[in-house]
C-alpha cells in the first residue's frame, strides 16, 4: 500500500532537492516583502496594500497571512501579534488568513520548505513577521510624509492611527493605497522590547469566536459544494495488504452511492453525501492479499524489540568503554522499558477535498507541509506546480498526524480523481472523509519501542557509566526526510532527549536498532522526547533513590552547564512547595526536560484511591521558552501538552493481533476526560532570549513526573506503559 | 420517507434515509456544519445537540425517530445559559483546535440550564462524555463556573 503511495512522491524531485539544500544550510535570507509588479499596482489603484505577509484594506482591515497551519496551538494569533506590534495596528482591526502554498515566499526558514512542525513556528518567524510589520509601517509613514508634506521622522503611529503634530491624522486603511506605491525597505528597524505593545501580553486568540458558534467553512470536514461528492476508502485492515478482489454489488445498491472504484491502496465508495459513502463501504466484500502485510501481534513485535536492545546497534554516542566502566562499578542499576504504539487521535479525523478539472487542481485541507502536499498533487495529477492551489483550513488537531513525508491523504484523493477520470466520470469536486476507525486503525503511530538501561555507580555514589540501548522503527529512515535528518546512518529523532543529555553520567553510550515493519510510524507530539524523557527522568529518580539523594537536589548536582534547565527545575520545585512534605495522602514526583529549545519542569502530585488506582491531582509547571510572545497561549499549550501526555500514559496503546488493530475508536483508545484532568499551574520564566516553541515541550515531562510520584507512593517505577497494564488506572 | 421536525425553531422536512444519523442530515442535507463528526459511536460528544433541551449524540440518533422533535444545534442556541457559556468561552480563550467545542458548549449549556450553580462533581458528571484531545478541560471547567456567575449576575 505504502509504496504505491510513495512512488509518486519519489518522482517529486523538487521536494527532495529542497530538503537536501536545507540540510546543507544554504537557506537564503528572509523574505519579508517583495515587488509584486502587476498585483501590487492593481491593488494600489483600488486603495489596497498587498505584501506577502500583510495586507491593508481600504476598509481599515489588516490581514496577516499565516504561513503556518494552526491546528490549535495558537500560531495564527502569534504571527498576527508580531505583525500588529511592529505595524502599531489596533488589535480590533487585525485578522488572520492562511497563506497560499509558495515555498519561495512562505518557507519555514528552519526547514527550507513550507511546513509546520517541531515547535518552530515562532522561532523561525520571530524576525521575519516583525520585519514584515515594520516594513509595512515604514511604507505607510513614508506615504503620509509625502501626502502631508512633513518629515517622516515626525510622524507617529499608534493603535492603527497615523498622526503628526500639525493635526494631520489618518488610519492605516486610508493610507494603504499610497503606501503600496512606496519602496519596500530591505532592513526595516525593529522595536526594542520596551516598545512592544502586544508581544509579551496576552491578547485574545483570533479564532475563538468562530470556534464557539460553529461557524461554517472552518475545517476541511465542513467543506461543501453543491456538486461535491464524498468518498470513503476501504483500506487494507492489515498494514501492507493489497486488494485481491472485491464485490461492490450490495454497496452500489445504497441510495446515494454514485460509484465504487479500485485505487492503488484500496476500494473507494463515491457518494452524493457522507452517510451513503459510509454505509456503502460497510457492504463491500473485499478479499485482501496479505502476502506482504504485517501479520504479527504486538507481543511478537515487542519481543523482537527487547531482543534488539540486548545486542549492539548503530552507535549514536560513545564516550568511552562503557562495558568496562560498568564492570568497574560498585553497583549497577538496570531497567528495561517498553512503550506502545500511540495514535494521535486528533478530534477531526483526516480529510481532504480536491477539485481537478483536467488542467488545474485546487485542494482544501489542513495542510501541515504544503510544499509536499503541493508536489505530490502536481506529480500524480500531471498538472504543473503553478496550476495547483492549496487552500489551508483550520485543522481540528494534528499532534503530528497531518505532517507526513508521503502526503498520503493528498496522494489518495489525487489517485481517486484519476480513477474517476479513467472511469469516465464527471470531475466533480470530491472530499475523502476518514472515519474515526480509519484514522485510528490507519497507522502512522508513535513508534512502539524498547529501552535497556544500565547505570554504573561507584563506591562514593557517583554515576560512572550510563549504557542506553533503544530499539524502534525509525520515523524518517526511508522517507524524503532521511537526507535532511539522518547523518551517518543515525536517526537522532529517535534518541533526542537522551543522547544530548546535559546530565553528567560518566561514560555515556547509546546504541539504536531499527525495527522493520509495514506499520507506518510518524512523529507524535514531541517525537523522540515522548519516550526518552520518560526513560531518562525515571532512571535519574531511581538512581537518586539508590544513592539516597533528593530527586531535585540530585538532578541539580548532575546537571552541567545548563542554567536554564536548572532554573525551571528550581522554580517548579519552589512553586510546588518541594521543600515541605506533601500533604497527607499525596505523593509527588518531578521531571525536567528540554525539547525544541524550551525547558519545562513539572511536579506532579498524586493520590492513590482505595482500589489502588492513581489520581493525578495537581501539576505545577515551570517553563522557559525564551521571550514569551503570548503568555496566556503558553499556559494553554502547557496545560494541553500535560493533558495530552497524561492521557497517553494512563490508558493509551494501539495493539495488533495477527496484524489487525485492536483499538479503533475512543471506546477502546480511551482519551483523557474531564474527571481525569488535574489542576495545573504554569509559571513562565521572564526572558529576553529568542523565542522557542511551546506546542510540544509541555508533553515530555508529565509521564515521568507521574511515574516518579507513583514510585514515591509505591516504591516501584512503572516501566511498561500505559498504566492500565499495571492496574494503576 | 420524510420526517418533519423543528430545528432551531424552524419547521424542517428531512428527506433522508430514516436509518441515517441526524448528524449527517444536519451537516450534509441542511448544510449546518457546526455539529461535528468525531467518532460515530457516541464516545466523544463532538456531535452533541439538544433534543427538547436534553443533550444527545446526533451520530447515534436516527432521523426516523425524530418526527415532531425539537432539535437545537450550536447554530441555534440563544438561551441565557448559552450566551453566558459562549461569553465565558471567549473570555478564557478556551478553544485550541476547537473541533470539539460545539459539543462542549452544547453539553455545558444543558448542564447550566438544569443546574445553574454546578459543583466540580456536577461538571465531571455532565462533561465526561465530551472528549477534547487538546485537553482544554481545565479552562472548560473554569469557564462553566464563570458562566454560572454571569447567569447569576
Amino acid at each position: 500500500m505504502l509504496h504505491l503511495l510513495q512512488r509518486p512522491l519519489e518522482a517529486a524531485k523538487p521536494t527532495r532537492r529542497t530538503f537536501l539544500k536545507m540540510s546543507a544550510g544554504t537557506v537564503g535570507g528572509l523574505v519579508i516583502a517583495m515587488k509584486l509588479p502587476g498585483v501590487a499596482e492593481a491593488a494600489s489603484d483600488s486603495g489596497e496594500f498587498i505584501q506577502p505577509f500583510v495586507h491593508i484594506r481600504p476598509d481599515n482591515t489588516v490581514i496577516v497571512l499565516s504561513k503556518h497551519l494552526d491546528k490549535g496551538q495558537g500560531t495564527a494569533t502569534g504571527l498576527t501579534t508580531l505583525v500588529a506590534d511592529e505595524l502599531d495596528a489596533s488589535w480590533d482591526q487585525v485578522q488572520v488568513e492562511f497563506a497560499p502554498s509558495n515555498p519561495a515566499v512562505y518557507a519555514n526558514t528552519m526547514f527550507g520548505v513550507q511546513g509546520t512542525g517541531g515547535s518552530t513556528a515562532m522561532p523561525n518567524s520571530f524576525i521575519q513577521y516583525r520585519q514584515a510589520g515594520a516594513a509595512a509601517k515604514a511604507m505607510v509613514v513614508a506615504a503620509a510624509a509625502k501626502d502631508w508634506g512633513v518629515p517622516a521622522g515626525e510622524i507617529t503611529v499608534s493603535g492603527g492611527v497615523v498622526s503628526h503634530a500639525s493635526g494631520k491624522s489618518a488610519t492605516l486603511g486610508e493610507l494603504a493605497g499610497l503606501a503600496a506605491k512606496e519602496e519596500v525597505p530591505s532592513e526595516p528597524a525593529l522595536k526594542s522590547p520596551d516598545q512592544w505593545v502586544y508581544i509579551g501580553k496576552s491578547f485574545p486568540r483570533l479564532d475563538v469566536k468562530n470556534k464557539t458558534i460553529g461557524a461554517p467553512n472552518t475545517y476541511t470536514m465542513d467543506f461543501q459544494r453543491d456538486d461535491l461528492l464524498v468518498a470513503t476508502v476501504a483500506r487494507s485492515p492489515r498494514f501492507g495488504g493489497t486488494v485481491k478482489s472485491f464485490d461492490a454489488a450490495e454497496a452500489r445498491k445504497v441510495p446515494g452511492v454514485v460509484n465504487v472504484l479500485q485505487i492503488p491502496n484500496g476500494v473507494a465508495v463515491i457518494a452524493e453525501s457522507t452517510w451513503p459513502a459510509i454505509k456503502g463501504r460497510e457492504l463491500l466484500e473485499i478479499e485482501w492479499d496479505d502476502s506482504a502485510a504485517e501479520t504479527r501481534s504486538s507481543d511478537a513485535m515487542f519481543a523482537e524489540l527487547k531482543d534488539m536492545t540486548t545486542k549492539p546497534g548503530v552507535k549514536v554516542r560513545e564516550d568511552g568503554d562503557v562495558d568496562a566502566a560498568l564492570a568497574a562499578a560498585e553497583k549497577v542499576v538496570e531497567l528495561d522499558f517498553d512503550f506502545p504504539f500511540l495514535a494521535h487521535g486528533a478530534m477531526e479525523p483526516l480529510d481532504v477535498a480536491l477539485h481537478y478539472d483536467g488542467e488545474s487542481a485546487e485542494l482544501w485541507l489542513g495542510s501541515q507541509i504544503p510544499t509536499i502536499d503541493h508536489n505530490v498533487a502536481s506529480t500524480i495529477l500531471g498538472v504543473p506546480f503553478e496550476k495547483v492551489t492549496i487552500n489551508t483550513r483550520w485543522a481540528g488537531g494534528s499532534f503530528g498526524r497531518r505532517a507526513q513525508a508521503d502526503a498520503h491523504p493528498v496522494a489518495e484523493v489525487c489517485l481517486l480523481v484519476k480513477a474517476m477520470q479513467t472511469a469516465g466520470m464527471e470531475l466533480n469536486p470530491v472530499k475523502i472523509v476518514w472515519t474515526r476507525e480509519d484514522d485510528m486503525a490507519g497507522g502512522y503511530y508513535r513508534p512502539m519501542s524498547a529501552h535497556k538501561i544500565k547505570v554504573g555507580i561507584d563506591a562514593d555514589n557517583n554515576v560512572t557509566a550510563f549504557k542506553y540501548n533503544i530499539a524502534a522503527k525509525s520515523i524518517i529512515k526511508g522517507t524524503p526526510f532521511e537526507a535532511m535528518l539522518m547523518k551517518d546512518g543515525v536517526d537522532h529523532n529517535m534518541t533526542e532527549g537522551a543522547h544530548d543529555t546535559t546530565y553528567d553520567l560518566g561514560v555515556f553510550s547509546m546504541d539504536q536498532s531499527y525495527q522493520e515493519t509495514q506499520v507506518p510510524v510518524l512523529w507524535w507530539r514531541s517525537v523522540g522526547h515522548t519516550h526518552t524523557a520518560y526513560v531518562m527522568e525515571t532512571v535519574i529518580d531511581r538512581v537518586a533513590k539508590e544513592v539516597g539523594k533528593d530527586p531535585v537536589a540530585f538532578r541539580l548536582e548532575l546537571m552541567k552547564d545548563d542554567p536554564r534547565k536548572a532554573n525551571v527545575l528550581k522554580l517548579a520545585a519552589e512553586k510546588a512547595g518541594w521543600d515541605k512534605p506533601a500533604a497527607d495522602g499525596r505523593h509527588r514526583g518531578v521531571a525536567v526536560h528540554m525539547s525544541f529549545g524550551s525547558y519545562v519542569a513539572e511536579v506532579a502530585e498524586i493520590s492513590i484511591r482505595e482500589d489502588g488506582t492513581v489520581k493525578v491531582e495537581k501539576v505545577t509547571a515551570a517553563v522557559d521558552c525564551g521571550t514569551p510572545i503570548n503568555p496566556d497561549n503558553i499556559r494553554a499549550q502547557v496545560e494541553g501538552g500535560i493533558g495530552y501526555g497524561l492521557g497517553a500514559i494512563l490508558r493509551n496503546q494501539v495493539t495488533l493481533t495477527d496484524g489487525y488493530v485492536e483499538e479503533t475508536n475512543f471506546d477502546t483508545y480511551e482519551s483523557l476526560r474531564m474527571s481525569d484532568m488535574p489542576e495545573i499551574e504554569v509559571h513562565i520564566v521572564a526572558s529576553n532570549e529568542a523565542p522557542t516553541g511551546i506546542g510540544e515541550p509541555g508533553t515530555p515531562p508529565i509521564g515521568p513526573a507521574v511515574a516518579n510520584a507513583i514510585a514515591a507512593a509505591k516504591g516501584e517505577w512503572v516501566t511498561s506503559l500505559p498504566l492500565t497494564k499495571a492496574g494503576l488506572v | 420517507m420524510s420526517v418533519t421536525l423543528k430545528i432551531n425553531g424552524e419547521t424542517r422536512t428531512l428527506n433522508a434515509d430514516p436509518e441515517s444519523p441526524l448528524l449527517w442530515a444536519l451537516r450534509d442535507e441542511l448544510g449546518m456544519t457546526g455539529t461535528k463528526f468525531g467518532c460515530g459511536i457516541a464516545s466523544c460528544g463532538a456531535c452533541t445537540v439538544h433534543w427538547d433541551g436534553v443533550p444527545i449524540r446526533s451520530c447515534q440518533t436516527l432521523v426516523g425517530d425524530l418526527d415532531g422533535a425539537e432539535i437545537t444545534t450550536i447554530e441555534g442556541i440563544n438561551s441565557k445559559a448559552a450566551e453566558a457559556v459562549q461569553a465565558a468561552w471567549n473570555e478564557l480563550d478556551v478553544p485550541q483546535c476547537g473541533y470539539c467545542q460545539s459539543g462542549q458548549i452544547m453539553a455545558a449549556t444543558a448542564l447550566l440550564a438544569e443546574t445553574p450553580k454546578p459543583t466540580d462533581e456536577d461538571i465531571d458528571a455532565a462533561m465526561d462524555g465530551n472528549v477534547c484531545r487538546c485537553a482544554t478541560y481545565a479552562r472548560i471547567r473554569k469557564a462553566i463556573h464563570v458562566a454560572a456567575d454571569k447567569m447569576e449576575g
